[in-house]
């Protein structure tokens, strides 16, 4: 028998609503607070200066297997989610085949098992191949272990299959996160549609186009008593109407990318095609909007948004590389410099948006350090400065715009659990 | 890379053009000329003044030696021909051997990205390339993976430095000075690289520019960029020095932004009745290829005000003159044997 001690921690856990210097416990894959028995051998793992968190989750992630192993795998992509502090993350069901049959789904949770990293859940695509047509095989999706639906990042745009599809899924009571969209109103636009859009010569996309869909969405919610979460907003009004939305009680909720907290358009003057994402950045003013949300509680989690993608997929004219930042390993710095310098958010609001927010969007047991709860834990040090570099991702990707930037915040250990699986300082040793 | 830049032609071109320039030439430092965005006011000057020279050297009819032993790219991924053409011809003009490389059947297509075929291209030892490119953002991208000099000869919406900078010396030529004069530039701005060039040469010589076109063709803010925005093209008419009438940029517009050709002319077209209503010394610009009947009228394309064919020829001008600018960059840093 053997147990684990994290010892001189400051222990938060916004589940539970503590922030305090205290001693924990893993045994048998649970978290103790009492310590074990005399006879238990204990490893312990030195806390002091580190916070302890619940295991970090992120709703939503692409790891693009099958079909697009040279950006990720399950295995590399759940590596890169041990990095960066995330127990538990959901896969985008936008691989090829897309995960729209139990088998696929089925695929997704046994690579995860054989990888034996974070917990990988599959979100299954609300409509089949994920063409917005035809409704997916939602409880066989369920039955192969679909945590909740999603074509992706493709918004779901006929009104009546979204209807249908939170009227079906709120069987299983399984949130729909829609990348909310007007298509016609993107279209084959790169950047935010403004001043700098207009400077550069590149298609615009204006902000108009996800404030329309996150309006249908809330109407279609209060509709039908669905749940809809809005993955990765942008725009100010979009924050706006979430607001007003949840104010009414609508089963409504909306993440955030860590990146849209700090970048706007003005930063694409270099043509980078890591900063082409989608959405795109939009302006100061929405970006702080969205600082806002996130402060009275509109944006209840934060995501990764994570999209790998292979260098010569990027290394093309900015409006024909594809969108996407490889983002589960920045996760943490991003957020401190965007919300923890700047005292937007305190560590225990931050580590709220990365546990409860997305454990109650889909009724999980984990983002907690309660008694008995399996021990999925994130340690960091908030104070460590170090610099990012992609090219030691553990993700198979590379794009991501804050290569080479200092940076502050850092993930120590993961565990999933009670089984540490992640510790910086033996993978830095070997990269 | 060995280099054999040979100047024998600079005695001639120090007698022709002034100390004052040629010690302004000395001091251009750019490597490449991606937009006239980045350009201040002298820069710009200099550039119109050096192709001042080249268009006065023209009637001596002798060969300049400027570009002699350099290798000058023309890498078009997009079709052009008139650009492409005066490019080539500028750098001939100059003793430069040229590589004219056309994406289309190239490499492009079997699946290589641009920045690969860019650095084929300059391995064989070119010194500056020219690009053109549908996508905005290339020739910039393009910079940070190649030594050679690069000068944007058209990137998507983007910019155009070279059709602004002979639009503007078309303009100078004619009138003596930008400061205070009023260019409308009509049409669809917000798919016009040229529209863009112009506005930031224009701007920065002191020039007031009017954009006007339907709201479709307005990209949002472009007021920032210290322009007046009209939507009714007769109201600016008896205000303008010169109008430049933008092609209407049937390849690049997705879905319709105005409903038909004939009332776009209607609202849009220049013409003998809008003519009258002009200032009587207006200058007509069109960048061209014009489509005449849809932004001009025939009558006015070929009248007295046009400048559609001057504007050619001083675009070889100008192209001489970037040429030798970057090139001079080029031989600073390699060093000449």
């Amino acid at each position: 028998m053997s147990a684990l001690l994290i010892q001189g921690g400051r222990l938060i856990d916004p589940s539970q609503g503590i922030d305090q210097c205290r001693d924990v416990y893993i045994e048998n894959g649970r978290i103790r607070y009492e310590a074990p028995a005399p006879s238990v051998e204990i490893e312990t793992i030195d806390a002091r200066g580190l916070i302890v968190s619940p295991g970090w989750i992120d709703c939503h992630v692409s790891f693009r297997e099958p079909g697009n192993e040279e950006d990720e795998t399950i295995e590399t992509g759940a590596a890169a989610a041990l990095a960066g502090g995330f127990t538990a993350v959901c896969s985008l069901p936008d691989t090829f085949p897309v995960v729209d049959s139990r088998a696929s789904a089925e695929f997704v949770v046994r690579q995860s098992e054989r990888a034996g990293k974070c917990r990988v859940h599959p979100l299954g695509a609300v409509t089949k191949g994920h063409l917005g047509e035809e409704l997916a095989e939602i409880g066989h999706l369920v039955d192969g272990g679909a945590i909740g639906f999603s074509d992706g990042k493709r918004p779901i745009s006929n009104p009546e299959i979204m209807r249908r599809s939170l009227q079906y899924t709120s069987m299983w009571n399984r949130p729909i996160l829609n990348h909310a969209q007007v298509p016609e109103l993107v279209h084959d636009g790169v950047m935010h549609e403004g001043f700098h859009s207009t400077v550069l010569g590149l298609r615009g996309i204006p902000a108009s186009a996800e404030e329309i869909m996150v309006r249908r969405d809330i109407a279609l919610a209060e509709d039908t008593g669905g749940r809809v979460h809005l993955m990765s907003i942008s725009s100010m009004r979009s924050v706006e109407e979430i607001r007003q939305a949840k104010a009414r009680n609508i089963h409504v909720s909306a993440d955030v990318a860590p990146h849209h907290l700090l970048l706007t358009d003005e930063s694409l003057a270099s043509y980078d095609t890591n900063l082409k994402v989608n959405p795109p950045f939009r302006t100061e003013e929405h970006r702080k909007a969205l600082i806002d949300g996130l402060k009275d509680g509109t944006i209840a989690m934060i995501s990764s948004d994570h999209q790998p993608l292979a260098e010569e997929k990027k290394s093309l004219e900015f409006d024909h590389a594809p969108f996407g930042i490889s983002g589960l390993e920045t996760v943490l710095p991003l957020c401190c410099r965007a919300l923890i310098e700047p005292k937007h958010l305190s560590w225990s609001d931050l580590i709220s948006k990365l546990t409860v927010g997305p454990a109650n969007l889909f009724e999980m047991n984990s983002g907690t350090l309660a008694n008995g709860a399996v021990a999925d834990v994130t340690i960091i040090d908030p104070n460590e400065t170090w610099t990012i570099r992609a090219e030691d991702f553990l993700s198979k990707s590379r794009n991501n715009p804050f290569d080479g930037e200092t940076v502050q915040g850092r993930v120590k250990y993961t565990i999933v659990e009670g089984e540490v699986r992640y510790r910086q300082e033996e993978v830095s040793r070997l990269a | 890379m060995a280099l054999s830049y040979k100047f024998s032609c600079c005695d001639l071109f120090l007698m022709s053009d002034s100390n004052e320039v040629t010690a302004r030439i000395e001091r251009w430092n750019r490597r490449h000329l991606l937009g006239l965005q980045q350009l201040d006011a002298s820069e710009v000057e200099l550039i119109l003044d050096h192709a001042a020279y080249f268009k006065e050297l023209q009637s001596t009819r002798v060969k300049l030696e400027h570009l002699n032993g350099c290798v000058v790219g023309n890498l078009f991924f997009e079709p052009s021909t008139r650009t492409k053409t005066s490019f080539s011809l500028a750098a001939k003009r100059l003793s430069a051997d040229t590589i004219d490389w056309t994406a289309t059947g190239s490499s492009v297509s079997k699946g290589e990205t641009f920045i690969d075929t860019a650095l084929t291209i300059e391995s064989m030892g070119v010194d500056l390339m020219v690009i053109r490119h549908s996508s905005p953002g290339a020739p910039e991208l393009l910079s940070k993976h190649l030594r050679a000099g690069i000068l944007n000869a058209g990137d998507g919406t983007h910019e155009h430095p070279t059709q602004g900078l002979l639009d503007i010396f078309t303009i100078r030529e004619q009138l003596h000075t930008l400061v205070g004069k009023t260019v409308t530039l009509v049409g669809d701005i917000k798919h016009s690289r040229v529209a863009r060039s112009n506005i930031w040469g224009l701007k920065a010589l002191g020039a007031n520019v009017i954009v006007c076109g339907p709201p479709t063709l307005i990209p949002p803010e472009i007021e920032r960029l210290g322009v007046e925005v009209a939507h009714r093209f007769d109201d600016v008419l008896e205000r303008s020095d010169v109008i430049n009438l933008l092609r209407v940029q049937f390849e690049r517009q997705r879905g319709a932004f105005f409903p038909s050709i004939a009332e776009y002319a209607h609202l849009f077209g220049m013409n003998r009745s809008r003519l009258k209503q002009c200032r009587p010394d207006v200058l007509v610009l069109a960048p061209g290829p014009i489509n005449r009947g849809v932004e001009i009228t025939p009558d006015v394309a070929d009248g007295k005000h046009s400048q559609i064919l001057n504007q050619v020829t001083n675009g070889l001008f100008v192209r001489m003159a970037c040429l030798h600018l970057l090139a001079q960059t080029q031989i600073r840093e390699k060093g000449v044997e």
